[in-house]
């Protein structure tokens, strides 16, 4: 086996060193009622070559561009990546270390998620970044922990329009701890119903999704404002960051802490994971973040360096008292998207947006004149919800079969909206790819 | 680290299990962490403390004092509502390795029962339980 | 000693992004416009984020040079005990990239995904039939990640049985993500000393399990890298008071073919894929930690599952009693194509002779280097070994000192401090993929700098000279943090 470097020599020559007959009696401190007696019954082994094969087979088996056209968005985009991102990010060096616990052998990685930090802050219009999370789910519900830890009250509200699917990992968050997850409701504009917050005291936190689950964008500021006049704090979640390259930022307009998916930002979506938990707050909460924290110093020269920092929060030290569980983060995504966003740059991403906005635009004026009403009539970003009528699920299929997948079905999710799909629009999306879509569901 | 004999413990304080030193000064007792806590966690990065108003027994935790690797509880070793804290220690939490019995100081307490005093270790006898332990 | 592998390389100075870069510049090819602009609501628009704008080779050159400082498993031997820095096969790079795998979208119909459902309903099942469990769930995305969800199936469990529990065991020799996991469910962590041997005693355990124990956490083998000897009868009795053994699995790059865990009193096990199944660990993520189950907990594992019918696969969220979901859509996929990747690549004997190896590699370690540093353990040990700083501290001469000095030989240290129950301890975990002559090299200059620390300390104090910064100040890290440019 060509990755196990071992001769029959060696092996010989280090069991008499070691002092035992055979590999067998190494494990002689095991006990015998512990043992696996015959073998695993597993495949294998493949040669590269019958490996290719079988994983290109597999890979066939999914549906992907250019032959399809993948209308779905729902906290999972496909952007361009350009090849000097996916070639940089494939450097040994950043993908075969570990996390940087001894500083001066790993400047590379610490240097590349100081400035992913810094890079955050700015997009989000924040202070502080962490490292990573998992994802955009997890980043939500530490959040939400975070704020309970803060001011010592157990209630959250949560927006109904938050991704229904971080909604539940919120929910599977909190069921052991006795905390109490209030959901708010939306109005028929597609935005977060505010009025039920009156009636609700103690709470820790609100959280608004913007653009929110439907596409639209939410009213922050307003909401901020309601949730400060509470002594909550105010989160924001999202999950396509491209929009705030468009967009005014969360912090600009109130957010205590913003959390999100950042798998739009050059990393692909790999049937959902690995995505890129973003997390960043105001500096009075920095001690309370979760996770882990990159911070700049200077080396004994008085050289600029950088550092793993503020670790007492975390379990290593902490323990059963950590602000968090969370030992690695995901930080060759949070590497990726550094190095998508200094290749789009600001003038960059600020064009990606609008392209983003504007073929979304397109689509959907093109839909309402072929006939269909777009359900929410509130501003948004790359999605929109639109209603088919009550047979489209026939056409819905017979476009599967043409490679062309209409959006995301939201009865599943929110029955009250049968017939209603979820669309996706971004820069990969040509305008004659939206007239044959358009051209298609008509018919 | 120092060695035993290179400690300093005043003798007009007394100390606690945990390290915490206390002084009577007038009707309030300041009390902060003695040079072998401060020592063995080196350089203190950051200091949590209480809020002046907030009441506590003894043997109760009202800090937490951080270095870059170690996180220690600090226990109050009197009875009573905290009346002052350092704000100093907010911006120079350094001043707990610097000075531990001067500037370095953590809270002041409107002690309930002054005799508590009585039960915490002298100088000499925090230092021969540091021998033993040795 | 032949020539060092330590040297001085070629490490160019790069200052941070937006030290470079002018307004303008360009590292990007936008698709093209094909459709009119539709300008956003004024009050709605903000100003863009103020990035800087940089050339492709502006960036290519500034990732470049920073990889250079870095060190990987690929630059040299990476012994970091609990962490398991084996060689990461670039073929499995190569399969996670293939255009259907990693473009997929979550949530395209089962019949568009096929190829995606197949190959987590087949990864699953490998990993049950490798650890002995019955069912497995791939969606913790890392270790600690795993942890939280084996706490919440035991939570789950006790829940449906009508009466929660208070307690879980933890052995002092644990990490620390293991207590910080207990916690989040709400759960007291009951700590409990490893014996003379390093390991856990039954009367130790007997003292501390009762009717209000909701489980114990083993790590197994444990991070002292012995094998718990007692856990057969020490499972048997937290069954017997009703509670649930969970194993953290970190370690199983010891046993593989050799114990399955399910079959010596093992409830529930995560996996790391980044340690055990070669999956890089990126610089710190992203990982993936399947959990492990028997039957009995079966029910309460997040949803949604690969199920099979009649040949085809579908998502199925038919689990009334799961206790959720813990990322929002199926786990690291991406992740979980390498492991596969490297299962099939290995077959049942090469992951077996895998584990023998690590376990060959970590004894003759252990072996030659038991004069020079001191063994607190003195015992057969498993994939790794914990040695101490305790001959070196006659010289004042500490782990860390010993650790920063290695690099200037060109090895990445040992994990330090880890476990806290070895005061400066030292943990050497090889991995099977280091050859003899590579250990004889790591194993040479770590009886060099031993010799250094007798003679000649301040090199120690000084060390590392040959990376890109020396030692940091990581105390003024703290006091004042600066976390962003």
């Amino acid at each position: 086996m060509r990755y196990l470097p071992h001769t029959n020599e060696d092996i010989a020559s280090m069991l008499q060193a070691v002092g035992v007959k055979d590999l067998d009696a190494l494990f002689s401190t095991v006990p015998e009622d512990c043992r696996l007696n015959g073998d695993l019954d597993l495949p294998g082994p493949l040669s590269e070559w019958e490996l290719n094969h079988h994983m290109e087979t597999l890979s066939s088996m999914m549906a992907v561009g250019p032959e399809y056209k993948v209308y779905i968005g729902a906290g999972s985009y496909e952007h361009f990546i350009p090849a000097s991102v996916s070639y940089l990010l494939g450097r040994s060096e950043f993908v075969t270390s570990y996390t940087p616990y001894q500083p001066e052998m790993s400047q590379g990685t610490l240097q590349a998620i100081y400035e992913y930090q810094t890079l955050i802050t700015r997009l989000l219009g924040m202070e502080v970044a962490t490292a990573s999370h998992y994802d955009g789910a997890t980043a939500l519900a530490e959040s939400l922990l975070m704020a309970i830890r803060s001011t010592k009250r157990t209630k959250v509200a949560v927006s109904s329009l938050i991704h229904p699917l971080y909604r539940r990992v919120v929910r599977t968050y909190f069921e052991p701890t006795g905390y109490e997850v209030l959901e708010l409701p939306y109005l028929k504009e597609g935005v977060t119903d505010l009025a039920g917050l009156k009636e609700i005291n103690d709470l820790a936190a609100v959280a608004i999704q913007s653009p929110n689950f439907f596409g639209c964008i939410e009213e922050l500021q307003e909401t901020a404002q309601e949730a400060h006049d509470k002594g909550a704090l105010f989160v924001v979640s999202f999950t396509e960051a491209i929009a705030y390259g468009l967009l005014k930022n969360p912090g600009g307009q109130g957010a205590d802490i913003v959390c999100g998916e950042g798998q739009s930002l050059g990393i692909p979506r790999a049937f959902g994971g690995p995505g890129l938990g973003i997390l960043a707050s105001k500096k009075k909460f920095m001690r309370s973040l979760p996770g882990r924290l990159v911070g700049q110093t200077k080396d004994l020269d008085g050289k600029r360096g950088f550092v793993l920092t503020l670790a007492t929060r975390e379990q290593h030290i902490r323990r059963e008292k950590a602000t968090s569980n969370i030992c690695t983060n995901n930080s060759l995504c949070a590497l990726a998207a550094a190095m998508y966003m200094a290749s789009l740059g600001g003038t960059g991403m600020r064009e990606l947006a609008c392209l983003n906005h504007d073929k979304t635009e397109y689509l959907k004026a093109e839909l309402m004149g072929a006939g269909f009403r777009i359900s929410f009539e509130r501003p948004t970003f790359n999605e929109f919800v639109v209603k088919f009528p009550p047979s489209f699920e026939d056409t819905y299929n017979r476009l599967l079969e043409k490679g062309i997948v209409a959006g995301l079905p939201l009865a599943p999710y929110y029955p009250e909206l049968a017939d209603h799909y979820l669309l996706c629009v971004t820069e990969i999306i040509s305008r004659e790819d939206m007239d044959t879509l358009v051209r298609e569901v008509k018919s | 680290m120092k060695e035993i004999s290179e400690l300093i413990l005043p003798d007009d304080l007394r100390y606690a299990e945990d390290h915490e030193w206390a002084r009577v000064e007038g009707d309030r007792v300041r009390v902060g962490l003695d040079d072998y806590a401060q020592d063995q966690l080196g350089d203190i990065v950051f200091v949590e403390l209480p809020q002046p108003g907030d009441t506590f027994e003894k043997g109760q935790e009202f800090a937490t004092v951080e270095s870059v690797k170690a996180v220690v509880e600090c226990y109050l070793p009197v009875s009573g509502e905290i009346v002052a804290v350092n704000k100093q220690l907010e911006d120079s939490p350094e001043l707990m390795n610097e000075s531990s019995y001067g500037d370095g100081w953590m809270v002041e307490v409107n002690p309930k029962d002054l005799s508590e005093m009585d039960t915490l270790m002298t100088s000499t006898e925090n230092l021969e339980r540091l021998k033993g332990a040795e | 000693m032949k020539e060092l592998l330590g040297t001085k390389g070629l490490l160019l100075n790069e200052p941070l992004l937006w030290e470079k870069g002018k307004k303008g510049r360009r590292g990007f090819s936008l698709p093209p416009r094909d459709v009119g602009s539709f300008p956003v609501e004024k009050e709605l628009a903000g100003e863009g984020p103020d990035f800087p704008d940089l050339s492709e080779i502006d960036v290519v050159r500034h990732y470049t040079r920073l990889s250079q400082w870095n060190f990987g498993v690929d630059t040299g031997m990476y012994p970091l005990g609990s962490c398991t820095m084996k060689y990461n096969p670039k073929t499995n790079e190569k399969q996670a990239g293939l255009p259907g795998l990693s473009g997929g979208h979550p949530l395209l119909p089962a019949s568009l995904s096929q190829g995606g459902l197949r190959l987590m309903f087949e990864l699953e099942k490998h990993l049950a039939e490798i650890t002995g469990m019955d069912a497995t769930t791939l969606q913790p995305a890392a270790g600690a990640h795993g942890d939280l969800t084996g706490m919440l199936l035991i939570h789950a469990f006790h829940k449906s049985k009508g009466a929660q529990r208070s307690k879980i065991i933890i052995p002092d020799t644990a990490h620390g993500t293991n207590p910080a996991s207990a916690v989040l469910c709400g759960y007291k962590p009951v700590p409990v000393s490893s014996n003379e041997k390093g390991i856990l005693s039954v009367e130790a355990i007997s003292q501390v399990v009762d009717e209000d124990t909701a489980g114990i956490m083993i790590t197994n083998p444990n991070t002292l890298g012995l094998f718990e000897e007692n856990i057969t009868e020490i499972a048997r009795m937290v069954h017997s008071k009703g509670g649930l053994v969970y194993c953290d699995g970190a370690n199983l790059n010891a046993v593989m073919g050799v114990v399955k865990m399910g079959e010596i009193g093992v409830d529930v096990m995560h996996l790391n894929l980044h340690k055990t199944f070669s999956t890089p660990h990126g610089g710190g993520g992203p990982g993936s930690g399947p959990v492990c189950v028997k039957n009995h907990l079966e029910p309460f594992l997040p949803a949604p599952r690969v199920v099979e019918e009649g040949g085809r696969y579908v998502l199925s969220e038919d689990y009334p009693e799961s206790v959720g979901k813990v990322l929002a859509f199926y786990g690291n996929f991406g992740v979980m194509v390498k492991a596969y990747s490297y299962i099939l690549s290995m077959g049942p004997e090469n992951l077996k002779k895998a584990s023998q190896l690590a376990v060959l590699n970590a004894n003759y370690v252990k072996e030659k280097l038991k004069g020079t540093l001191h063994l607190p353990y003195d015992r057969p040990c498993m994939h790794e070994c914990v040695f101490s700083d305790k001959y070196q501290m006659t010289n004042k001469v500490a782990t860390l000192d010993m650790a920063k000095r290695l690099m200037d030989y060109g090895f990445h240290p040992p994990t330090v401090y880890f476990p806290l129950v070895v005061h400066g301890a030292i943990m050497v975990e090889p991995t099977e993929t280091e050859s003899m002559e590579d250990l004889d090299q790591f194993i040479e200059a770590f009886k060099a700098v031993a010799k250094e620390a007798q003679e000649d300390p301040d090199l120690l104090y000084e060390a590392p000279r040959n990376c890109k910064v020396r030692r940091l100040d990581e105390t003024t890290a703290a006091r004042k943090p600066c976390l962003a440019g």
